[in-house]
């Protein structure tokens, strides 16, 4: 009999059972152990899961939600519906009902599975909305006991009824395996919606596991490596890596207990591969340098001395490049004292390749990381392109930049500036979009990434800022918001800024401080607050900012394409931006337009010249619930750097 | 499967207790008993005499006068130590945890009166002792589980902010899976938040591990939104009994609480 080709997620499953039925695919710390599933054994799992869906109407093309935390079964789900034909439709499970609601209803959801109470609630809150949901399959019971909604019921019912269908019926979950096709779509993820109503984006078997598969070539992936699977699994970066390229690979994926243990976790799993967004590793360091600011002055000492040693070395040592041996030396003493032990606290001892994407990464939150000997890099992609379009070789590595494009990936810089891709990993469409999909997908096959980027001497893809976003002051200066936006975010103090100045004489930006560390900058200070919007106002905090603006503006005069961009007045809002209140996206992108019209107010008195305006908003809590803050906000100047003589002085 | 929630028959009561330290009175032939499976609460204005309640119930105290019955048997005098045995666990109004052990450690402690082995088989940690500890310690994951504290289960309880160490404590007391916890103040000090994280999570204990409960608390609505019965104690005496509403309308109550002119 001839091999079955290895082209459907389902397919690749029965793979690894068939090969490797020993090796750990799936673990879980459960009751404070580590439970391990082997390949052999999530097979059975997703066999189950596969034919208990069945048993309740589950069928070819229809679309399965799955909303909750990195569990095990939750993963598992995915390729169930997948083996039947399906669409896994994961969702963000920190959504309020009525962002729900929309993907429920867009995607004909019939049938859900959750994780928890949380998530049945806020289902049955709209199930008058959504009357073709008729099931709900729920992983933890706790506290579902007294439910007895039709249609809702624990998912170990549905394995159970599972089992004894395939009793009865022993062919056919491999006889509905063999009759998928790899173009066939295998899982649809929502955008986060930056614009407008989120979208539908449907991606094939074919497209994500040849994205995984580039990335198993490029960074030498094979069974023995892991993981750990902390992301949201309604991101694509998750999708990617915690399961398309599991199942490519045939590596471990390791669920954390909770998402207040990610550190332990990862400290206990000693993960090989690791993925996480710029915040992750921007809070991680955070921790770090907070605690030691707390150690005894000797440690602190040496700690500061070889952070020094590893700024000028080490990530040179790490890229191969040519160092003297005395540096060598000192770098490797630096290693047996501090960036070991330090590697080891943050669960990164193990670390062969780990990727960031998703947002700018600071320069010194890059450099750090390399420099103690974490082989970080950047790769760049979206949704619709399984987040596979460029990715930094080993030894190749710019903090600017994204890398060269992908093996078997076409990029191409459009008149526009925008940047364009082209490949096997493009989405098939949008789902019941076709005018979305034609928009995005051009004749020659190109997908329109919305991207303003170019190319730089090496052939490295630099990324500014969105196409859409990017425009022209009033003098006619290019304006690209989240580039200004970034450079301020490279600061520790400011968690987001939102630059305006399209068709104005000048910029100016909103901050939100980061409460974690102003908050502890405070009170080395003896400075006292009551909360946010207290700490917000303080007169020591505005000078904070303003030096933090002032070093971004000095950046951002150092290149000539965005020197008039310096920030000239900013504000520092009175309440955080929240997702709950429309301001982020999900993924935490600011919604520009959004902000700007729910803040018209204040945006009028930057550029009426007022140094204070008054506002009142409506925030949502977490259960719901709406009350008003209101503050009188100052407008404070900061100085800019004249371009001009900065550039007679270079 | 039986539901664990029906309020079943009195499983503690309490007769004619008095107790009194020299001259002054703290307890005057109160009277109440408490239902298997309910939330019962004890409330009543500062020094009416709700913590000595409570001790005398789990032996701290030894009342003059009248006795108290659990579980059938009747006694006046009890030991803290036999009451824990015979299924009584409690909490207290300052947090009574060993602030230098960790969480895990304290949980552990609970389970001491059900360890069977002797110091010498624990030191050397061999056959029925090391089973009994894993026994024990599956029993204290599954609290830890229960009350979401995974994420200190190693932090040394004195680094906590307040509301954890409460819920910690919260976690030592079910440790020793009592059939009837005694709450003293659970929400003293907390922030709204911690309060409704609390109130969810004794809910849940009386809900899913079908615990009776007793409870002392000065939040009025907490009081009304968690308990089945209140009873209302002032200067030592018991002075109304009974469902919230019927409580919240009596007219002693009101005075008691809001002051009347003598």
């Amino acid at each position: 009999m001839p091999e079955e080709p290895l082209d459907t997620f389902p397919r690749l499953l029965l793979h690894h059972a068939k090969v490797r039925p020993q090796h750990p695919a799936t673990r879980e710390k459960d009751l404070g152990i580590w439970q391990t599933w082997n390949w052999a054994q999530v097979a059975d799992e997703v066999r189950a899961l596969a034919c208990g869906l069945a048993s309740l109407g589950f069928r070819r093309g229809d679309n399965l939600a799955i909303i909750g935390d990195n569990r095990p079964r939750l993963y598992w789900s995915m390729c169930a519906a997948q083996a039947l034909g399906g669409v896994a439709v994961p969702m963000y499970q920190d959504a309020v009902a009525q962002e729900l609601s929309f993907v429920l209803l867009d995607a004909g959801i019939r049938h859900a599975i959750v994780e928890d109470q949380e998530q049945v609630d806020k289902l049955l809150e709209m199930r008058d909305q959504c009357p073709q949901l008729a099931h709900i399959f729920y992983d933890d019971p706790r506290g579902l006991r007294h439910y007895s909604q039709p249609g809702l019921q624990s998912l170990d019912a549905a394995v159970q009824a599972g089992r004894d269908w395939h009793a009865r019926q022993p062919s056919f979950f491999t006889d509905e395996i063999a009759r998928g096709r790899p173009d066939d779509v295998a899982v649809m993820l929502y955008t986060s919606g930056t614009t407008g109503k989120p979208k539908g984006v449907c991606q094939t078997h074919t497209a994500f596991i040849r994205a995984a598969e580039s990335g198993r070539a490029f960074d030498h992936l094979g069974p023995e490596d892991n993981i750990l699977s902390y992301l949201p699994m309604a991101w694509v970066g998750d999708h990617l890596f915690s399961y398309a390229q599991a199942m490519v690979v045939g590596f471990t994926i390791n669920c954390p207990e909770s998402g207040d243990t990610v550190m332990t976790d990862m400290r206990e799993i000693g993960p090989s591969y690791y993925f996480a967004p710029p915040r992750v590793f921007e809070n991680l360091l955070t921790q770090v340098m907070i605690r030691m600011e707390d150690a005894s002055s000797l440690k602190r000492g040496v700690f500061y001395y070889f952070m020094n040693v590893a700024r000028r070395c080490g990530a040179e040592i790490i890229d191969g490049k040519p160092v003297r041996l005395a540096e060598r030396l000192l770098y490797a003493l630096g290693n047996l004292l501090v960036y070991g032990p330090l590697r080891n606290v943050l669960g990164m001892s193990r670390i062969r390749v780990a990727y960031t994407a998703g947002a700018a990464i600071g320069p010194d939150l890059f450099r750090f990381y390399r420099s103690i000997g974490v082989n970080l890099k950047q790769l760049y992609g979206a949704t619709e392109t399984c987040a596979a379009v460029c990715l930094q070789p080993d030894g190749q590595i710019k903090f600017d930049t994204v890398g060269p494009p992908a093996p078997g990936v076409e990029v191409k810089v459009a008149g526009n500036g925008e940047v364009l891709v082209r490949g096997s990993i493009l989405l098939k469409e949008y789902y019941k979009r076709p005018d979305a999909t034609a928009e995005a997908l051009d004749a020659d096959g190109y997908f329109h990434t919305g991207d303003a980027g170019y190319f730089d001497a090496d052939g490295h893809l630099k990324i500014i800022d969105r196409v859409k976003d990017v425009g022209r002051l009033a003098g006619g200066a290019l304006f690209a918001p989240n580039y200004i936006e970034n450079k301020l975010k490279f600061s520790p103090y400011i968690k987001e800024a939102v630059a305006f100045g399209p068709g104005r004489d000048r910029v100016c930006a909103f901050i939100n401080i980061d409460i974690g560390a102003v908050g502890d900058w405070a009170e080395r200070r003896n400075l006292a607050y009551s909360g946010y919007t207290d700490l917000a106002q303080k007169d020591e905090t505005y000078q904070l900012v303003r030096e933090c603006v002032e070093k971004a503006n000095a950046d951002l005069a150092a290149d000539p394409m965005l020197a008039q961009s310096q920030v000239h007045r900013f504000l520092i809002l009175h309440k955080e931006l929240d997702p709950d209140d429309d301001e982020l996206t999900r993924t935490r992108k600011v919604r520009r337009g959004l902000v700007a019209d729910k803040y018209a107010l204040l945006v009028e008195a930057f550029y009426s010249g007022k140094t204070s305006q008054f506002i009142e908003t409506q925030v949502r809590f977490e259960d719901g619930r709406t009350g008003k803050i209101s503050a009188d906000l100052r407008i404070a100047e900061a100085r800019t750097v004249n371009a001009d003589a900065t550039r007679r002085a270079a | 499967m039986t539901d664990p929630r029906r309020i079943g028959k009195p499983i503690l009561s309490v007769e004619e207790i008095s107790l009194s330290f020299g001259g002054v009175s703290a307890l005057q032939g109160v009277s109440f008993d408490v239902r298997e499976h309910e939330v019962r609460a004890i409330i009543g204005p500062n020094g009416a005499g709700k913590s000595s309640m409570l001790n005398v119930i789990n032996g701290v105290y030894h009342p003059q006068h009248g006795t108290v019955a659990f579980k059938g048997r009747k006694r006046r005098n009890i030991d803290p130590h036999e009451a824990a045995r015979q299924g009584i666990a409690r909490t207290f109004q300052n947090i009574a945890l060993f602030r230098g052990m960790t969480v895990l450690d304290n949980l552990m402690t609970g389970r001491n009166l059900k360890m069977k082995c002797n110091f010498l088989q624990q030191a050397l940690y061999w056959g029925a002792a090391q089973r009994e500890e894993l026994e024990h310690r599956a029993k204290v994951e599954t609290v830890i589980d229960f009350l979401e504290i995974q994420h200190i289960r190693k932090t040394p309880v004195g680094r906590l902010p307040y509301g954890l160490q409460k819920r910690v404590e919260l976690a030592r007391a079910l440790a020793a899976e009592p059939e009837l916890l005694l709450l003293d103040e659970p929400m003293a000090g907390m922030n709204l938040e911690e309060k409704q994280d609390m109130s969810r999570f004794i809910l849940d204990v009386n809900d899913q591990l079908g615990t009776t409960i007793v409870l002392i608390e000065h939040d009025m609505s907490v009081v009304m939104d968690l308990s089945d019965r209140v009873v209302v104690l002032d200067y030592g005496r018991k002075i109304a009994d009974g469902t919230p509403d019927e409580v919240r309308d009596n007219k002693d109550v009101i005075d008691a609480y809001l002051g009347v002119a003598h």
